[in-house]
């Protein structure tokens, strides 16, 4: 035993692991975003969108839905200018009933990032744990589950939507559609987009499941479904984030599309979609703002997202790197 | 003489590679099976190493993966410690085997789960097995087994991709002995090593041989290495064992002709300028093994016989000129 | 005495990264005479390939040359324009890979990627070319080349493959042929032939070989003369016979007392502690001083450059009074 190399030291616990906030920093996905311009200006767009809608509340210069505070004189004023029948001055001018186009879209806004980002969520967890399933069991379950994604994404999204937007206002009673509409236009845009997710976690779900970590959980014994989630899951995460913030710039056209068409949310609660159609009966009239301004903000907060999606699967495919 | 640990009995391994259902209709082909091992009896002695020896596609992993468990065998049986494996491992008596047998991969990067921190890794199978001792407890383990590995307790926080390929493979050791085994399967440990980095891994596992008891199947395609590493070998062509003996008797008289072409092939690297014999031709492929003995149409010393009729290991080797006494053709 | 076919003088490879240049390839000089095999040894991530590379000129950004030249045969051909590289690449440097693949185009067949090669660097036509690509691939060992010839790449084994490139490499007759891991993928006995034919069919047609690869068996059966890097220098350059059975630099004699032999059966391996260091932590002094048995204090602090010590033998080692500092 004289040609032992390594001598049993009383070893110590190892220590605590860095933090979280500097382990983000010192990571190449950070110092990658740093010297990606395109990356920071996208990140500060949506950031200042998303924030503006959050606390729309309390930044908002008017409540454009309390009917009490509008004055209907004020409707039709330009933009940057003051009424001429109140003390109101108006940033982006004011709608045909009198609410600051500001202060819709701020709420608006609100209103379209739920639903996308709600979407989008349902769409992630029902197409990753369908494609999780599929790819780590294949065989029947992995055939069954990914014809219907190949079916459904053969047709476009949009009319899958409002197809089954179509058939949840069949179901429901009438007197119910108004408060749940959000909730069934979430259902719909989040079961139009599932599938792209199943597909995606399910190849990388068939790469990781051949891998010998898993074979290592294997031999010991680890249950199927641990394996799933403790080992595999968090190995396909990085495809599902990349697509996720695609899929969530999709979502809110998508909404804004539904919502065009008039089969959205309700005209109570206008997300961007319905400012625009709004907007639209105006354009010729000469009151061009209250078009423009809503478009003009749908069109920065999906750019943006689709920018940083793009830039996210640059950065974490390491064969560009 | 006490039972061997691990007894392995005319052990053999078929891969269905048809094409698709709808495919097979329309073109009319039938189902197509690869025999991947066939017929493979070995046994290991407690604390001793068995080594496969063989070219790419001869069987080994998938040998290793059959004794795990990872796959089942199409026929034939394996004993270990005189239970047989293939009866259904259920509940505890399953759990009580496990423990006692583990894997060392030939990639130690995609052997250990990027996402995880290596105290997490190595502390698996103390979570698996151990399910009750507590957290500090098994951070005192996973500091020892580090340092036992001749790594730091400090390394643990890191992630797999922050070490080198040797130390790698140190954090796939640790964690194969983190519950205690007494038997592992190695498919080739360091065939992703560099020899500097091989040695030190080949030491190191010498060493816990010695100091734990361990018994090895140890897989590798390197003549050299196994020649070091073991104390039984079995040379494997095509999925079948055609000699088996010590690496002395291996090494210094080998009597099938394939054994004998792959060490003429082994690089004279003591330069005593030994003139190699020119290897002749390829391994068929294994979806359409010659018929007979695998080895005919490369073998200097193949008869109609060994056309026609498959060798049988006698002696630990199997050849029909053996058999008849010839040497020469 | 003849001129050298290849000289490299003070080749220096950099990588700009986030973290600050990386040197790859730190100023190697050295010469390979015409029909000479030369041999290039050393753990993965020691140089190699990129020396390989920079010399047909194939780094890929953000790495370049940043210092040194490299001359074939009396021409300066680091710092030629990219058509004129690409012209001597195939005509007068022939190359061969660890995979067969990165040479041969799966979509099309052997013959079309012979053919090609041949005429693009050969004034031959079509049927002349054919002739002779069946003729290489004869040469290579390729059975019933004629019938072949017409197939595509995966329809070969891996050994079979490796051998159309040596027949892809050798196609314009090159003065020189660079073999980075040629036999690496591949098993020993077909390693054993893959070796057997590069060697004689570039003995056959007078072409110097660059041999790169991490086998020091290889380089035994294979080289003239060797060149041990570590960490991106040369540790150490001679005759294959004397560095293997006499190694001077402790970095050599470490790697060759760590491979398993078959004639003897040692309890322990001879093991080098430690790791290469990773680019971006080489240490000062001598790059191999914190794994050397036998470093001394200078070592820490001085930098020793590869120099002449014997005829014929060049070593980068302290021990060694004639070597100079770097
Ligand atoms: N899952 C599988 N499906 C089909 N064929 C397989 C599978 N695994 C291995 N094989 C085949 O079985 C043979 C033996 O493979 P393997 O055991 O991996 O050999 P080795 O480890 O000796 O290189 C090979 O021909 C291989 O192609
Ligand atoms: N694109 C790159 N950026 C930074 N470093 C690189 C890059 N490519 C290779 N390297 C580094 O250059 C060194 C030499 O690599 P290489 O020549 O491929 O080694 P060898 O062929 O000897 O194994 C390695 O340490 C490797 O990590
Ligand atoms: S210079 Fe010093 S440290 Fe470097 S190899 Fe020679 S003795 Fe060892
Ligand atoms: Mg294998
Ligand atoms: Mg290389």
């Amino acid at each position: 035993m004289s040609t032992l190399d390594i001598s049993p030291a009383k070893p110590l616990p190892p220590p605590r692991p860095p933090s979280r906030l500097r382990r983000i920093l010192d990571s190449d996905i950070f110092w990658s975003w740093t010297q990606s311009p395109v990356a920071v200006g996208a990140t500060v767009v949506a950031l200042t969108l998303i924030l503006v809608a959050l606390f729309a509340p309390l930044i908002a210069p008017y409540d454009p839905f309390n009917p009490a505070t509008l004055t209907l004189m004020d409707g039709f004023t330009p933009p940057a200018s003051k009424s001429a029948f109140s003390d109101n001055w108006f940033l982006m001018g004011a709608d045909h009933q009198a609410r600051d186009v500001l202060s819709t879209i701020m709420y608006g806004s609100r209103v379209s990032l739920f639903v996308g980002v709600m979407a989008t969520l349902f769409a992630i967890v029902l197409g990753m744990g369908l494609g999780l399933a599929a790819g780590y069991s294949g065989g029947m379950v992995d055939a069954v589950i990914m014809r219907i994604a190949d079916i459904q994404l053969s047709f476009p999204a949009i009319l899958i939507a409002l197809l089954i937007f179509g058939v949840a206002k069949g179901i429901l009673p009438a007197n119910q559609q108004e408060s749940l509409a959000i909730w069934v236009l979430i259902l719909a845009i989040g079961l139009a987009n599932w599938a792209q997710f199943a597909r995606t976690v399910r190849g990388a779900t068939m790469v990781e499941r051949e891998k010998d970590y898993v074979a290592a959980a294997r031999i010991m014994g680890v249950h199927p479904v641990l394996i799933l989630f403790r080992h595999i899951l968090p190995n396909v995460l990085g495809p599902v984030l990349v697509i996720g913030t695609i899929g969530l710039a999709l979502a809110i056209i998508e909404e804004a599309t539904l919502s065009f068409l008039g089969v959205g949310v309700p005209p109570t609660q206008p997300s961007l979609g319905t400012l625009i159609r709004i907007g639209q009966q105006f354009m010729f009239s000469g009151e061009w703002w209250i078009l423009f301004f809503p478009a003009v903000t749908l069109v920065l907060l999906a750019l943006s997202v689709n920018l940083l999606g793009d830039w996210l699967r640059d950065a974490l495919n390491p064969k560009l790197r | 003489m006490t039972a061997p640990l691990l007894d392995v009995r005319n052990l053999s391994r078929d891969f269905d590679v048809s094409r698709p259902w709808l495919n097979r209709k329309l073109e009319g082909l039938e189902k197509v099976y690869l025999k991947a091992v066939q017929d493979v009896s070995f046994s290991v002695n407690r604390g001793e190493t068995f080594a496969l020896v063989g070219e790419s596609g001869s069987g080994k992993s998938t040998i290793a993966r059959l004794i795990v468990g990872l796959l089942t065998p199409s026929a034939g049986e394996i004993f270990f410690d005189g239970q047989s494996l293939a009866q259904g491992l259920s509940g505890a008596e399953a759990r009580r085997l496990r423990r006692r047998f583990q894997m060392i991969f030939q990639d130690p990067l995609a052997s250990l789960n990027p996402r995880w921190r290596v105290t997490d890794i190595i502390a698996e199978p103390l979570r698996v097995f151990e399910g009750g001792m507590p957290a500090p407890a098994r951070r005192q383990r996973v500091g020892e087994l580090l340092t036992l590995v001749g790594m730091a307790p400090e390394d643990g926080v890191k992630f797999p991709h922050q070490f080198s390929g040797g130390q790698r493979q140190r954090i796939a050791i640790a964690r194969a002995l983190a519950a205690n085994p007494d038997f592992i399967v190695c498919d080739e440990p360091t065939s992703a090593l560099d020899v500097s980095v091989q040695a030190q891994i080949l030491n190191l596992m010498k060493k816990l041989q010695q100091e734990f008891g361990l018994t090895y199947v140890f897989i590798s395609h390197n003549l050299q290495v196994v020649r070091h590493m073991a104390n039984q070998i079995g040379v494997l062509y095509l999925g079948r064992l055609v000699e088996v003996g010590t690496p002395a008797r291996l090494f210094e008289a080998p009597r099938h002709p394939y054994t004998r072409m792959l060490l003429d092939a082994v690089p004279d690297i003591e330069m005593t300028g030994r003139r190699r014999k020119k290897v002749e031709g390829e391994i068929p492929s294994p979806l359409s093994p010659p018929s007979g003995c695998p080895f005919h149409p490369r073998c200097p010393l193949a008869n109609d016989r060994g056309r026609r009729e498959m060798p049988l290991l006698l002696d630990g080797v199997a050849c029909h000129a053996v058999e008849e006494g010839r040497t020469r053709p | 005495m003849t001129e050298p076919l290849l000289s490299v003088r003070g080749l220096t490879v950099e990588f700009p990264t986030r973290h600050g240049i990386l040197t790859a390839v730190e100023d190697i000089s050295f010469d390979i005479m015409p029909g000479e095999v030369l041999g290039m040894v050393g753990e993965s991530g020691a140089g190699k390939s990129m020396t390989g590379n920079a010399i047909i000129g194939l780094i890929e950004a953000p790495g370049r040359i940043a210092r040194g030249e490299v001359w074939l045969n009396g021409q300066r051909i680091d710092s030629l324009p990219p058509e004129a590289m690409r012209a001597i690449r195939g005509r007068r440097i022939g190359m061969i890979f660890q995979d067969p693949l990165t040479s041969l185009n799966p979509l099309y067949r052997i013959s079309d990627q012979l053919i090609e090669t041949i005429r693009t660097h050969l004034p031959l036509s079509q049927d002349a070319a054919r002739k002779r690509a069946i003729g290489l691939l004869d040469d290579v060992g390729i059975p019933d080349a004629a019938r072949r010839i017409d197939d595509y790449p995966h329809q070969f084994s891996g050994g079979m493959r490796q051998r159309v490139v040596i027949a892809l490499a050798l196609c314009a007759e090159p003065d020189l042929v660079i073999a980075d891991e040629p036999t690496t993928a591949l098993d020993v006995s077909v390693q054993a032939q893959i070796i057997d034919v590069m060697k004689e069919l570039c003995a056959e047609r007078g072409a110097a070989i660059l041999l790169v690869t991490h086998d020091m068996g290889v380089i035994a059966e294979t080289a003239d003369r060797v060149a041990v890097m570590y960490a991106g220098r040369l540790a150490e350059v001679g005759p294959v016979r004397d560095v293997i059975l006499a190694a001077r630099h402790p970095y050599t004699a470490g790697l060759m007392g760590a491979i398993p032999r078959l004639g003897e059966n040692l309890v322990r391996l001879n093991q080098i502690p430690g790791a290469m260091p990773r680019l971006s932590a080489i240490p000062p002094g001598c790059p191999f001083n914190p794994r050397c048995p036998r470093v001394m204090d200078h070592c820490r602090s001085h930098r020793p450059a590869l120099s002449p010590i014997e005829p014929a033998r060049k070593v980068a080692c302290w021990l060694y009074p004639e070597v100079t500092e770097a």
